[in-house]
């Protein structure tokens, strides 16, 4: 198998070759069959690479295969090799990528069907999947960085993918500046390590790392830097504003790209990079604030929100803020569990939220849902069981995952658990919420919506239902010891955090300690949804139209906190002013004046000179005698 | 003639060439300050004699007969152009009415 | 010795009585006598046949091409065009200008002040002619084809358009 590694980014890149010539000749089926069989090709390959690593571990080694292709190009002392690195992280990883990405790839098949850009869509999903594979597999920084840029590149298509509407392109492109100022941090980073280390390989790099001493300014710069790039593309405070955005794109875009795996790459690079992390506590102080900032804010603004799509962006980026706090107090497994569980559920709300609005004639207003139970009974199946996943109820997966950083995050500061729990406390609401205003209560839309409403069909609901099962039972991956389980993820994870874990403080809770905070989220959560319950199911509230008079801290939520306008008061207008005093005074009387003046200078010493062709022979022979007697009088003196 | 040779002796070429030089210097002027057209190629005539003069002389001080033969080559010049320039003053003054120089200034911008 | 310099006085008077003079008539007439003065300058010179051919040919043919033009023209005083005053200051002080120049650089140059030794017998007909037919042979053949093609072009120029008119 490991001699079939490079088939894995290769056959989704010809299937988004194949798909993207023949868009528009090939039947939809072909295109089907093809762009699902190159992503589940890649799984298949994934999988097996995977029962390898496994293996290796099993017998005690590290579980790393490198396999170097070829030089890339050397400059000086810089070779750059184009390679790949598979160790139990990016195994992990690649599982995840193409495993869900397959899945929605089917999904997109039946959500798809209908609309004219069908090959294209495909081609572009490819395409994702290509580079979100090369990110995962490159054994270097440089590599990374290209699959960093090219998902970055495949959001942007997909989010603008119906570009003819207006908004959705400006969506499109707000995402892709934003990523832009991150990957600019990433690009820094990668300068920064090249000069420090003298080389972009992951090896080497973390090899010398260890050597260092911990606060180093030089690794603190670096890891600030490259957690400026994660927080681009993991949509953490201050760049997280375009992912809500970013559901202007197609909904199986919304949960492959902008829920399970593109924005989980910020976190992967992070969990990549531990060992230089772990050596700049400062960093990693700033990642827990700003994880938990988002958390709060982004679960925060949820609670509001009406646009069913809308609440499941804002989860995704409070959900990135967890696993950012769980890098930020060192938990780093946890971190990266969360990413898994993440993206089991998540990728299932997206897409019962996409059954939804399919069913719904693309209906996107949780007010004009509601008793959808008996129409989509699998749709409402399966995401009950992610509400009930994300919202941390135990036993489902994500409250083994959110405890684990939970409790992590306890253990490093208890401050940083009780703004958590908060979030927690905000999840569960958010998503019960949605839960109750889109299944229950009573149909409250039109006529037409009504008749046409109807169970998806089998490409919809088979991924939906394993995506369920992975998002029940996905917890089971790391169930801690306290509740007698053997932290195999951990154990499998552990040769990739083995030199942070030397040096960082070893974590220690009592098992009491462990039972108690478990308890306290699993009661949060439930006692939110019973809440949630009692508000829109009992009391059949719905929220406010718009332009209704409201709370001061509703309206706060509901209008995302004027982060928007503040971004545009501070940056945006204040750029367009610098811009429009460039194109006015630079541009047009600076840089044009002195273009239109050196033209009107030539002219205008042409109109002068010029008379010098006066037509008066008298005067040319005046002038000749002039130039004879210059020229003589220069033979004379310097001669 | 011999003591018209005799004469001639002692004076310098240093004299022919100042002689000769006041006269292309007269020429010149003359074409600067004159506009009618005939004037004006007397006036190169003036300065073509000049030059002729001083071969002559170079020619003697040398005892070489070629800068004899250059005034012959330079005589003949000379009466082409006159010829074909007279002929083009005579075409001239048919079209205007004038041989005034500056009348002829229409090759211009 | 003094010869010279009295005809050279000649010379420059008459040169300049040819550039300064208002009517053209006169003018050409001095440019006559002022040539005139230059065959003697031959003769002082021992080129005897440089002086002959100077006086029939410059003299005798072309200073009376020069004079029938210009009653062929009708030209007189009268008609004459004048440049204003600036323009005449300004041509005399740039040939003046030009004069200065020559005399510094034949300072310059530092010519050989001996003086000038004619040969006797070097002005002769045989002489020249030998030289002219031997060395200068093919310059000789091709002045006599610019000739021609003067001579053609004259006539094609002077002549009356027929063809338009």
């Amino acid at each position: 198998m490991i001699e079939l590694i490079w088939l894995i980014p290769l056959i989704p890149l010809l299937g988004f070759v194949v798909n993207g010539l023949g868009r528009n000749y090939l039947p939809k089926k072909l295109i089907a069959i093809i762009g699902c069989g190159a992503v589940l090709t890649s799984f298949i390959i994934s999988i097996a690479l995977f029962s390898e690593v496994y293996q290796d571990r099993l017998a005690g080694g590290d579980g790393q295969i490198f396999k170097n292709y070829f030089d890339w190009f050397t400059v000086g002392n810089l070779n750059v090799s184009f390679s790949f690195l598979i160790d139990p992280l990016s195994s992990i990883m690649l599982l995840i990528v193409t495993g869900i990405g397959f899945l929605i790839h089917l999904y997109s098949v039946s959500y798809m069907s209908h609309d004219d850009g069908f090959g294209k869509f495909f081609a572009y999903l490819n395409l994702f999947i290509f580079f979100m594979l090369l990110l995962v597999l490159g054994s270097n920084y440089l590599i990374m960085f290209i699959g960093w840029e090219g998902v970055g590149l495949c959001s942007y298509l997909l989010i603008g993918f119906w570009y003819k509407n207006g908004s959705f392109a400006s969506a499109a492109k707000k995402a892709f500046v934003m990523n832009r100022i991150g990957d600019l941090g990433f690009l820094l980073a990668v300068f920064f390590i090249l000069d420090t280390f003298g080389s972009l390989e992951f090896s080497t790099v973390f090899s010398q790392a260890t050597g260092m001493t911990s606060g180093d300014s030089t690794l603190l710069l670096i890891t600030i830097l490259l957690f400026i790039g994660a927080s681009g593309k993991s949509a953490q405070i201050p760049l997280f504003t375009w992912l809500p955005d970013a559901m202007a794109g197609p909904t199986p875009v919304s949960a492959l790209i902008h829920a399970a795996t593109m924005v989980t790459a910020g976190i992967y690079m992070i969990a990549r990079s531990n060992i230089l992390f772990t050596l700049s506590p400062i960093t990693m102080q700033l990642i827990a604030v700003i994880g938990i900032a988002t958390a709060l804010v982004a679960a925060f603004i949820a609670i509001t929100q009406n646009d069913i799509k809308k609440v499941l962006a804002y989860s995704t980026v409070s959900q990135l803020g967890y696993m950012f706090l769980g890098l930020g107090v060192g938990a780093f497994t946890g971190a990266f569990f969360h990413v898994i569980t993440h993206a089991f559920f998540k990728a299932l709300l997206f897409l019962g939220a996409g059954s939804v609005i399919h069913a719904m004639s693309n209906e996107q207003d949780m007010r004009n849902m509601g008793g959808l139970k008996k129409a989509l009974p699998i749709t409402y199946v399966t995401m009950l069981i992610g509400t009930i996943a994300i919202a941390g109820i135990p036993p489902l997966s994500g409250f083994f995952s959110k405890d684990e950083i939970l409790a992590h995050a306890f253990f490093a500061n208890p401050v940083l658990w009780g703004l958590g729990l908060l979030a927690a406390f905000f999840t569960a609401f958010y998503m019960f919420r949605l839960l109750y205003l889109t299944f229950f209560g009573k149909f409250r839309g039109t006529e037409a919506q009504q008749s046409h409403l109807h169970e998806s069909p089998w490409q919809m609901t088979v991924p939906l239902i394993i995506l369920a099962i992975l998002a029940i039972g996905g917890g089971l991956l790391n169930v801690p010891e306290a509740l007698h389980g053997n932290h195999w993820l951990a154990s499998f994870l552990q040769p990739v955090f083995a030199d942070s874990q030397a040096i960082a403080t070893p974590f220690h809770l009592s098992h009491e300690t462990e039972y108690i905070l478990m308890a306290v989220s699993a009661l949060a959560a439930i006692a939110m949804a019973i809440f949630a319950y009692r508000k829109y199911v009992s009391n059949n509230e719905i929220p406010k139209a718009d332009g209704e008079e409201t709370g001061a801290l509703y309206n706060l939520s509901y209008k995302k906190l004027y982060i928007d306008e503040l971004y545009d008061k501070v940056i945006v207008q204040p750029l367009n002013a610098a811009s429009r005093f460039l194109y006015k005074v630079v541009d047009k009387s600076l840089i044009d004046g002195l273009v239109n003046g050196i033209g009107s200078f030539f002219v205008f010493s042409g109109k002068g000179i010029r008379q010098l062709q006066s037509g008066y022979v008298t005067f040319y022979i005046f002038m000749m005698v002039l130039g004879v007697i210059a020229i003589m009088l220069y033979g004379l003196l310097y001669s | 003639m011999g003591t018209i040779v005799e004469q001639i002796q002692g004076i310098p070429l240093n004299h022919y060439l100042i002689f000769c030089s006041v006269i292309f210097a007269i020429g010149v002027i003359g074409v600067l300050i004159r506009r009618n057209v005939i004037i004006i190629m007397m006036s190169i005539e003036l300065m073509l004699n000049s030059v002729n003069l001083l071969l002559a002389a170079f020619s003697a001080y040398h005892g070489d007969a070629s800068g004899q033969v250059f005034v012959f080559f330079i005589m003949a010049l000379a009466a082409a152009e006159v010829a074909v320039g007279l002929a083009i003053v005579i075409m001239v003054y048919r079209n205007t009415k004038s041989i005034d120089i500056d009348s002829l200034n229409k090759l211009r911008w | 010795m003094s010869i010279f310099y009295f005809v050279a006085f000649l010379s420059i008077f008459f040169a300049l009585m040819t550039i300064f003079t208002k009517n053209p008539v006169h003018s050409v007439l001095y440019l006559v006598i002022t040539f005139f003065t230059f065959t003697v300058h031959y003769i002082l010179l021992n080129a005897q046949f440089l002086a002959v051919v100077n006086f029939i040919v410059y003299m005798g043919a072309i200073m009376v091409l020069f004079l029938f033009v210009l009653m062929l023209l009708n030209l007189n005083k009268d008609t004459e065009p004048m440049k204003s005053t600036i323009v005449k200051i300004m041509g005399t002080v740039a040939g003046m200008c030009l004069l200065v120049t020559f005399l510094g650089a034949f300072r310059v140059i530092e010519v050989n002040n001996e003086a000038i030794t004619p040969h006797a017998n070097i002005g002769l007909v045989k002489n020249l002619g030998q030289v002219l037919f031997k060395d200068f042979l093919l310059p000789f053949e091709l002045s006599s084809i610019l000739l021609l093609t003067a001579m053609v072009g004259a006539v094609l120029l002077a002549k009356k358009d027929t063809n338009k008119a």
